[in-house]
């Protein structure tokens, strides 16, 4: 457990003798609370998969949806304050919309995600608000750039990635995602290995019942972003459980 | 004696550049044509102008219609996509450019009476040329506009072949022009040609007694 502010984190707008902003930090470890979200870029696409934990069997299936759409052809999916992720998605719409409005084409993924990034960090300034707590990963797939993955956090900065991972078991999900060739592989197989890597870090014991949400972007849906068709899903679910049945735990792995 | 105080024409007459645009896609790249003649009503104000304005490195733009109107859309439009290269941090698309510029001209479009036609060259699209009457945008393998483009449509249309080279497409516009400037009051001058490509902006400029001549000149 890190150090406790004392007194240096009431206020976004106030700096911590060591240099730390704490508001920043705690808006961190509410993302660190909620479950998995993991995007990992291949060769000619980017794939999402969401560990939805499901509180209640009362929920309706599919309800509470963590991946969004926020272009034809960007997806997002998000760890953390699930209503501070929904009006942020409604802000990276505006911009992505606003983009092709006064431009004429789709907005490159890097500079949404910098604009959201920007957004994300002016409520890290002020003592009157609270920073946003939650990380989103954004996707896209373009004929010319081809994919693209970057991830934003509460602190407001945004990276490139060719995997990462957000959420609980995030160091166990990134430990999982390294041993992966993904710049070798295709949608379809990504598919596959990234429900196995949901169903690795999900922690039986702790959390019960749980959702996988998936959704993919690439060359396969033409560059549209979608959540991955009902059978598929349930052939990259069996796989996964399958896997799970044959290793111990997960560390000599298929390579 | 006494006179009536009739000031000259150039002085009350709105300034416009009659004019003839012309600009053409060939693979990788485009050829930008006009002439040189601004003309306020029967005045020739500026005999020497040059109508095809600099959007960016690699896009252009030609100006027809009232002068101020169409050098001021280029001015802003050529701010917004330099602050726009910088932002997305490559050169920026033509198709961008050419929003920009129907983007003001529709929003305007009854306060302004300029048509611009944007043409230029960007690693996805090579070379495009898109036109923006009225607010309109419409992607085209080639486009004439301004008040001598109307005497040369049956030039154009008779004598546009696909996938010309480079220099088929410079002597077509260079003959579009002279024949478009001997014909139209409101044009004349000397030939402006710009081509662009990979490579960049290459501006040319044919003076009168260059141009090719056709019957009766």
């Amino acid at each position: 457990m890190s150090s406790i502010g004392t007194g240096y984190d009431l206020s976004a707008s106030t700096f911590s003798p060591d240099g730390r902003v704490f508001q920043v930090e705690y808006a961190m470890k509410a993302v660190e609370n909620s479950s998995t979200a993991i995007g990992i870029r291949c060769k000619d696409g980017v794939v999402f998969g969401v560990e939805k934990l499901v509180l209640s069997k009362l929920y309706e299936q599919g309800s509470n949806k963590r991946i969004f759409n926020v272009d034809r052809h960007v997806g997002m999916a998000v760890a953390g304050l699930l209503a501070d992720a929904r009006s942020l998605s409604e802000v990276a719409r505006e911009e992505a919309s606003n983009f092709r409005s006064n431009y004429g084409h789709n907005i490159p993924l890097k500079y949404l995600s910098e604009r959201v990034a920007m957004y994300v960090h002016a409520y890290t300034l002020y003592s009157a608000v609270r920073p946003f707590g939650c990380s989103f990963i954004f996707g896209s797939y373009d004929q010319d750039d081809g994919p693209q993955l970057y991830m934003v956090d509460p602190s407001g900065i945004s990276f490139g990635y060719w995997g990462c991972a957000i959420g609980k078991a995030k160091q166990a999900a990134k430990t999982e995602i390294e041993k992966l060739q993904m710049k070798d592989m295709t949608c379809r197989e990504l598919v596959k290995e990234v429900a196995k890597i949901i169903y690795i870090v999900h922690d039986e014991v702790k959390d019960k019942a749980f959702e996988l949400e998936l959704s993919w972007v690439g060359e396969v849906t033409n560059g549209k972003h979608e959540l991955v068709p009902k059978d598929i899903r349930v052939e990259a679910e069996k796989y996964a459980k399958d896997s799970l049945e044959e290793e111990d735990d997960s560390d000599e792995d298929n390579m | 004696m006494l006179e009536e105080s009739s000031e000259p024409g150039w002085l009350s007459e709105e300034v416009k550049t009659g004019t003839t645009i012309i600009a053409i896609e060939f693979d990788g790249g485009v050829v930008l044509g006009s002439d040189s003649r601004v003309s306020a009503g029967e005045t020739v104000v500026n005999r020497v102008m040059n109508k095809l304005s600099l959007l960016h490195d690699k896009i252009y733009c030609a100006l027809s219609g009232s002068a101020a109107d169409a050098q001021t859309i280029a001015e802003m439009v050529n701010y917004q996509l330099d602050v726009h290269s910088i932002e997305v941090g490559e050169d920026p698309q033509v198709r961008s450019a050419a929003t920009l510029v129907k983007n003001i001209s529709y929003k305007y479009k009854e306060e302004l009476s300029a048509h611009l036609i944007v043409a230029g060259w960007d690693k996805r699209g090579g070379g495009q040329v898109y036109v923006t009457l009225n607010g309109l945008l419409s992607r085209q393998p080639f486009a004439v506009g301004g008040s001598g483009s109307s005497y040369v449509y049956g030039f154009v249309d008779a004598e546009y072949r696909k996938a010309m080279s480079k220099e088929d497409c410079q002597q077509f516009v260079v003959n579009t022009l002279s024949l478009a400037m001997s014909r139209d009051g409101s044009s004349g001058g000397v030939a402006y040609l710009v081509t662009i490509d990979e490579k960049g902006a290459e501006e040319k400029c044919i003076l009168g007694n260059e141009l090719p001549t056709f019957y009766d000149q």
